[in-house]
């Protein structure tokens, strides 16, 4: 297991007021992401624990890519990964941000 | 916005995920998760084994209504770690049940959708005790007059202890695609070899454990289409017939079971069996569609006792 930590700064705040979401599952080529609206606006933190070792920087690629077309200020990411390609990385990080949009 | 929840109403039971199958069967918005997966209560045993862990140790449980009826609830998330019995996963579900046993104001019914292979061979003693515990305070609940009803149609099948689990519950609900044994297909190839038991021949493994079978036999009590609707209407249905579970339950049971043996226990596979209870066609059971299946399993007197 390998476990990531990546900060990086939005330039706005995510948008909907739901305080957590979670979506996908911990499963060969899966993940799950936990999202929690906990930080300051600008604040992003992602934490990936992955059972395959030596992707950082195609993590941090991936992570680049969603802060920039989503800006999720406010939200700390928690993944845990079954080594998920970076495709479905990418999706499950979209539906996370979708789902925080939702009231309730 | 609201999320689109009843989309998943028409998605196949087999392919959703636990949390998918929770949004669509009870009503839309209503359910209430207890120990989240914000809490972060997970295995203190998988870090040992360099696995990854899941924040919900694959159960997710809560309260929330069906038709407008308070249910408690359990999904087993198959998908991880073959939704088998943890340490923390099998805590949540024995919590539940007590809680459903103990407090007066809860709901008196608990949904489990079981999708499991048993028990988490990482954390096989930890398991094996909370599937003891998970039987204990199944029968606990239901002596206390909660209902239990077990709903079988996921990926994992429901194997291993959860068999014996499924076995505990007041009613049952499958889908074809469902299984419920004790020893899995694999577990048996490996103890009693290929010619006892050939795992990659699936219309056998089907034919033995799947839920056509399991229904036929009386081993479970309704039939569901694989989809969520399907589950959710059944499980409606079933609410307002809970057998006793009493002393002559059990004996009807006892009873039932000696006179299977006596009449079946020669058969060499299922459609034999299906022959001597009088089905016409037997070997094209395994073929019919769900309706047609589903009207000859409620003719079956065999398929329809109170006493499983």
């Amino acid at each position: 297991m390998e476990t990531l930590e990546i900060r990086r700064t939005a330039a706005g705040r995510a948008p909907g007021t739901k305080g957590h979401a979670i979506t996908g599952v911990v499963a060969s080529g899966n993940l799950e992401v936990l999202l929690e609206r906990v930080l300051s606006d600008t604040q992003c933190e992602v934490t990936v624990k992955t059972s395959v070792e030596g992707f950082g920087d195609v993590w941090r690629a991936v992570i680049d890519d969603f802060v920039e077309r989503h800006s999720p200020g406010g939200l700390r990411i928690s993944i845990n990964d079954g080594g998920a390609r970076p495709d479905t990385v990418s999706l499950r990080l979209a539906q996370g941000v979708r789902l925080m949009e939702v009231d309730g | 916005m609201k999320a689109p929840l009843t989309k998943y109403r028409t998605g196949s039971w087999y392919e959703a995920t636990g949390r998918e199958r929770v949004a669509g069967l009870l009503d839309t918005g209503s359910f209430t998760e207890f120990i989240g997966p914000e809490k972060r209560e997970v295995s203190p045993h998988l870090a040992r084994f360099d696995l990854p862990e899941a924040f919900d140790d694959g159960i997710i449980i809560g309260r929330g209504t069906i038709k407008g009826r308070e249910v408690l609830l359990a999904a087993q998330e198959g998908r991880f770690m073959g939704g088998t019995f943890g340490e923390v996963h099998g805590a949540k579900l024995t919590g539940l049940l007590r809680y459903a046993r103990g407090h007066q104001d809860a709901p008196r019914v608990v949904m489990l959708l079981l999708d499991t292979g048993g028990v988490r061979l990482q954390e096989a003693n930890a398991g094996e005790l909370a599937v003891a515990e998970i039987i204990r305070a199944i029968l606990d609940a239901r002596i206390a007059g909660v209902a239990v009803i077990a709903l079988v149609g996921g990926r994992a099948g429901c194997f291993g202890g959860g068999g014996i689990i499924a076995g505990c519950c007041s009613r049952i609900v499958i889908s074809e695609q469902g299984r419920i044994s004790v020893s899995g297909p694999e577990v048996i190839e490996t103890n009693m070899g290929v010619e006892e038991f050939d795992s990659r021949d699936r219309p056998l493994v089907w034919r033995t454990t799947g839920g056509k079978t399991r229904r036929l036999l009386g081993g479970a009590d309704a039939y569901a289409e694989d989809n969520i609707a399907s589950f959710r209407e059944a499980a409606i249905n079933l609410l307002d017939r809970i057998p006793a579970f009493d002393l002559d339950t059990m004996a009807q049971e006892q009873a039932r079971l000696a006179r299977r043996l006596e009449k079946f226990g020669r058969c060499q596979d299922t459609p034999e069996i299906w022959q001597a209870m009088g089905i016409a066609e037997p070997d094209r059971i395994a073929d019919l569609p769900d309706e047609d299946f589903d009207r000859i399993a409620h003719a079956q007197k065999e398929a329809n006792h109170d006493a499983r």
